[in-house]
């Protein structure tokens, strides 16, 4: 087997006095679609937002192609090419559709239109609306913005907190086909998800997430038609 | 291509509109009476506007709420004073009765200009540091305290060699003594505030649409969501708050230049709030906005209601016109905008030609449709 993009190592996270993360490992292999599953507070966001740079690890290692970028700012992260997708959308409601993709470039100093192209071609209903304010797209529509955002880092690898959270089952479709498509095109994607069968359905492999400890671990394939999976998070 | 022609048509009817206004207020000032009142609402109208887009870059595009702004219009004004003094009237008996002046030191106008933006914005990133971890109201408090703080520094008795304690700082480089560099002509002294103080709001504009403005923006808009895409928060919000003081600290040096005298007492809270009035009626997140409510506010103020301050005027024989009227009714003109026009004149937008050709556009379609 190849190395992994991102390795986790006994990653140890506390959020609000309580321990959220108790000492996790996963690996990431590039090219890949991994999927983290579980309940609410099983520690799936807080794992996002320490890889991220968000949240400050009390212990553990994380480590992305080959270098241990445990504890380091944000800023330096999404320059190594690590970038998240937040929870909620959290577009910029005030600047246009545009100006949100720019921001999503703030650290890149090279050339980006040929980015701006791509995610155009990606979301072409963007493309209509660059003149939009960000707070004036549908939910749908926001959610594009924010991976296309994501995007426009050029990063290595994507993470994307609930992507389908407070959408409607066929926008939700729309988005997993477009998280299969950026992978497609070589982006290795790390993805949160409570809704599990979506994201079983795209995911090379998956771990599920209990009270901030590791519980399953498999192929999409597998945990789909695993019985504990079905009973707990797939609802049959 | 079309809006790339539209840019160049833009720029272009930009610099002509400043050219004429400057040209025009050139030619007032050659040929109207400079004690005119035109001419001082034109000149304080111009530093309060600069003031005015310096807190709006901090407020309305970094999302910062801060109170400080007067405080570092006192570290400017006093800089100012201070430096381009002349030593022989810092030796003298005039200005610094009760002190040996112990700054011996007189710099030219814009070098004093410059090191009165520079003080302020020193002492904005030393109380940056503690201050901008602090979020929405609380950071409204500590900058308001960090104003009132250095007053009483400022007035301090042991301060005065340096600021002339409680005392006012006159005989500095004022308006009435610009002149023409190697000539003995006045230079023109509104013409002095529109240039100097229309070109720090222009390199504010130039900030605000660069990528650095945009951070800002992105910032004000969702701190977290900004944070995952690299921007460092706490440095970019270190640089807006000294990038606004030290504009704030201009103003503050332009209006002690305005007003012959300088006196600490002068630059209270209520001071800010007339920063933050402006900033608010004008538009918050608006640099046009400031601009326009900055000169109607300090043409009310000095000049459109100074009427109902006068006894001798009756209206049908009343005789409710008195010295502090005028207060009343700017307050309820000031309760009526902020009732029908709660996001201030201009909301979030800006004034762009594009909105000035539409309108007239549609004006002349109107009167076509009107016509047949």
């Amino acid at each position: 087997m190849s190395e992994p993009i991102l390795s986790i190592k006994d990653l140890k996270v506390n959020y609000g006095g309580i321990e959220a993360v108790k000492g996790i490992s996963f690996d990431v292999e590039e090219g890949s679609i991994v999927t983290l599953i579980g309940a609410n507070g099983a520690g799936k966001s807080s794992t996002l937002r320490t890889i991220a740079g968000l949240v400050k690890p009390a212990a553990g290692s994380i480590v992305f192609r080959g270098d241990d970028i445990t504890g380091y700012d944000t800023n330096v992260i999404v320059r190594k090419g690590i970038t998240l997708v937040p929870e909620g959308r959290r577009i910029f409601p005030d600047l246009t559709v545009q100006e949100n993709l720019r921001v999503g470039a703030y650290l890149r100093s090279d050339d980006i239109s040929g980015d701006f192209q791509w995610v155009y071609d990606l979301f072409p209903r963007l493309k209509e609306r660059t003149w939009q304010a960000g707070g004036t797209l549908s939910g749908g529509e926001q959610q594009m913005l924010a991976v296309a955002r994501a995007l426009m880092s050029k990063p290595k690898l994507i993470m994307m907190d609930e992507p389908s959270l407070g959408l409607a089952p066929l926008v939700v479709r729309g988005i997993f086909d477009i998280i299969r498509e950026i992978n497609a095109q070589g982006v290795t994607v790390l993805l949160i998800e409570q809704n599990a069968n979506m994201a079983l359905k795209v995911a090379d492999y998956a771990y599920v997430l209990e009270t901030g400890r590791i519980g399953l671990s498999g192929t999409g394939k597998e945990l789909l038609t695993n019985d504990d999976v079905k009973k707990a998070y797939l609802g049959s | 291509m079309d809006l790339r022609k539209n840019k160049k048509r833009d720029a272009l009817l930009t610099f002509i509109a400043i050219a004429a206004m400057l040209t025009v207020l050139l030619v007032m000032e050659l040929t109207m009476k400079s004690t005119s009142i035109l001419f001082t609402v034109l000149k304080k109208g111009m530093i309060y506007a600069l003031v005015a887009v310096s807190m709006n870059l901090l407020n309305g595009f970094t999302g910062l709420f801060s109170l400080g702004q007067a405080g570092f219009m006192l570290i400017g004004a006093y800089t100012y004073a201070i430096l381009s003094m002349p030593t022989s009237v810092k030796l003298g008996d005039t200005v610094y009765k009760y002190y040996d002046c112990a700054i011996n030191l007189e710099l030219g106008i814009f070098p004093s200009l410059l090191l009165a933006g520079l003080f302020a914005a020193v002492f904005a990133a030393l109380i940056g540091f503690p201050v901008l971890r602090l979020k929405s109201d609380y950071l409204a408090i500590a900058t308001l305290g960090f104003a009132e703080i250095l007053r009483a520094v400022f007035q301090w008795d042991k301060m005065g060699p340096v600021t002339n304690g409680a005392n006012v700082l006159r005989q500095y480089k004022d308006l009435t003594k610009l002149r023409i560099p190697f000539t003995d002509i006045k230079f023109p002294p509104t013409l002095f505030c529109f240039l100097v103080a229309g070109l720090c709001i222009a390199i504010i504009v130039l900030l605000i649409n660069s990528s650095y403005g945009r951070a800002f923006k992105a910032i004000r808009d969702d701190e977290i969501a900004a944070e995952a895409m690299g921007i460092n928060l706490f440095k970019h919000k270190e640089m807006s708050f000294v990038i606004s003081s030290f504009f704030a600290g201009v103003s503050g040096a332009l209006l002690a230049m305005y007003q012959y005298t300088v006196q600490a007492a002068q630059f209270k809270t209520a001071m800010t709030y007339e920063i933050l009035l402006i900033v608010v009626i004008g538009g918050i997140g608006s640099v046009t906005g400031s601009c326009i409510a900055s000169f109607l506010f300090i043409a009310c103020n000095e000049w459109w209601l100074r009427f109902l301050d006068e006894s001798s005027n009756n209206i049908l024989g009343l005789n409710i016109l008195r010295s502090g009227f005028r207060k009343v009714v700017f307050s309820v003109i000031i309760m009526i905008i902020v009732l029908f026009f709660s996001k201030g004149i201009m909301g979030e937008r800006e004034f762009s030609w594009n909105w000035l050709h539409k309108r007239k556009k549609t004006a002349a379609t109107e009167e076509v449709s009107g016509d047949g």
